[in-house]
């Protein structure tokens, strides 16, 4: 395997590693995302909410979309980050690759519930009933669990590295889960449609509708990455107490 | 700095893991697919493959121009299809609003013997596309105006 014996990873990769690095470089990226997030949120959302058009059969309800759809597809990438970072943190032996999958679990979690409870209150007056046991929907139930799961293993061992790896690992064998949601819709008979937004199909709607769930989408996703940069900077000044720049740091605040 | 031959040997290692447990849910979930479908296709049910006097689900189109209801009380039938094969359903309950003929749904009840579906429950499905009020009108006025102008050229 030549390829492989070859293969090296970019020398930014080595640098994200060290949490001053981190520290200082998310710092500096996270304003751009505050902004970005909370313009595209709220001109997304004044547009789907105000002024996009009603839909031919389900009327005002379709706008439950653009808040639904954003936080299913945010809910699924996020656990992709988690077990990504996780494999990083398991495999280079990175503790900053660690604290930003620590990071992303809660905010995982509440996506994944908001994509639940937003989807049942679309259910009722769509389909006739809040909650239905289909591929679909049960698949991203348990993904919650999986995240409870997570979350709970992470808080249960209080050294950070052997919390870091042992959730590092239920996370990286959840990661199945997430195709199986992602053609549930495909694969199986379900009484949800298929996804209404990809970046590789034509838009399955005109586009004053789509645009703001396209906002809503991107918005969505600067806001997990400002979130998950300052949750990862707090957990950095927290583990790293010790270091003369956090003292530095501190003292210059 | 090329990659580590320890970091190498634990990135086969959990890249092989998650293939095999991959490959484990993908083998329980492919033998259990008829359990995960949500319901019968009226294909199913023309092939025998729906058990009978069970509580089961059923999903289909309803069939243009085939809902009857009841005057006097809310028994509604209509026939379900997908285009292939047809399921004649009973329901007596109050129908979701988006309901309508040519619309998809699932239907929860029991089949009978003589192949009439006795649904006790009738959820909506509806597909992904959204269009909005007008959009659908000029679709089916523009529908209409070439099927005037299609029986007019005959």
């Amino acid at each position: 395997m030549s390829w492989f014996e070859s293969w090296h990873m970019p020398r930014w990769f080595y640098q994200m590693g060290s949490p001053k690095w981190f520290f200082e470089i998310g710092g500096r990226l996270q304003p751009w995302f505050m902004v970005a997030a909370i313009a595209m949120i709220t001109w997304g959302l004044l547009w789907g909410l105000l002024y996009a058009p009603a839909d031919y059969q389900q009327g005002n309800s379709f706008r439950i979309m653009y808040v639904h759809v954003p936080a299913a597809i945010l809910s699924q990438s996020i656990f992709v980050m988690m077990a990504v970072t996780g494999l990083i943190g398991l495999v280079w032996k990175m503790k900053v690759a660690f604290m930003v999958a620590r990071s992303c679990t809660l905010i995982g979690a509440s996506f994944t519930a908001l994509a639940l409870i937003t989807g049942a209150v679309w259910g009722k007056p769509t389909w006739g009933t809040y909650w239905v046991w289909d591929a679909r929907l049960t698949s991203t139930l348990i993904m919650l669990f999986l995240y409870t799961g997570v979350i709970a293993l992470n808080q249960a061992i209080a050294d950070r590295s052997i919390a870091g790896r042992a959730t590092a690992i239920l996370s990286i064998v959840g990661t199945i889960n997430i195709p199986v949601i992602k053609y549930s819709v495909e694969w199986w008979n379900t009484l949800h449609q298929s996804s209404s937004f990809s970046l590789t199909a034509k838009p399955t709607m005109p586009a004053e509708m789509y645009i703001p769930l396209l906002l809503m989408v991107v918005g969505c996703y600067s806001l997990i990455v400002w979130l998950v940069l300052q949750r990862t900077r707090n957990e950095i000044l927290d583990q790293e107490r010790q270091a003369s720049w956090v003292a530095r740091y501190l003292e210059e605040r | 700095m090329v990659m580590h031959p320890k970091r190498k040997k634990k990135l086969i290692i959990i890249l092989a893991l998650l293939t095999g447990v991959g490959l484990i849910v993908g083998l329980v979930l492919y033998a259990l697919s008829q359990n995960i479908n949500l319901f019968f296709s009226p294909s199913d049910i023309a092939a025998g493959k729906a058990p009978l006097e069970q509580r089961i689900r059923a999903g289909g189109m309803v069939r243009e121009g085939s809902v009857v209801r009841a005057q006097d009380s809310l028994q509604v039938e209509f026939v379900m299809t997908d285009y292939a094969q047809d399921v004649k359903v009973a329901f007596d309950g109050i129908l979701p609003d988006l309901f309508r003929e040519g619309q998809g749904i699932v239907a929860q009840g029991k089949l009978q013997a003589n192949g009439v579906f006795v649904a006790d429950e009738v959820l909506a499905k509806h597909d992904e596309n959204y269009m909005p009020p007008e959009v659908t009108e000029a679709i089916d006025q523009a529908h209409k105006a070439s099927q005037q102008a299609g029986e007019s050229a005959q």
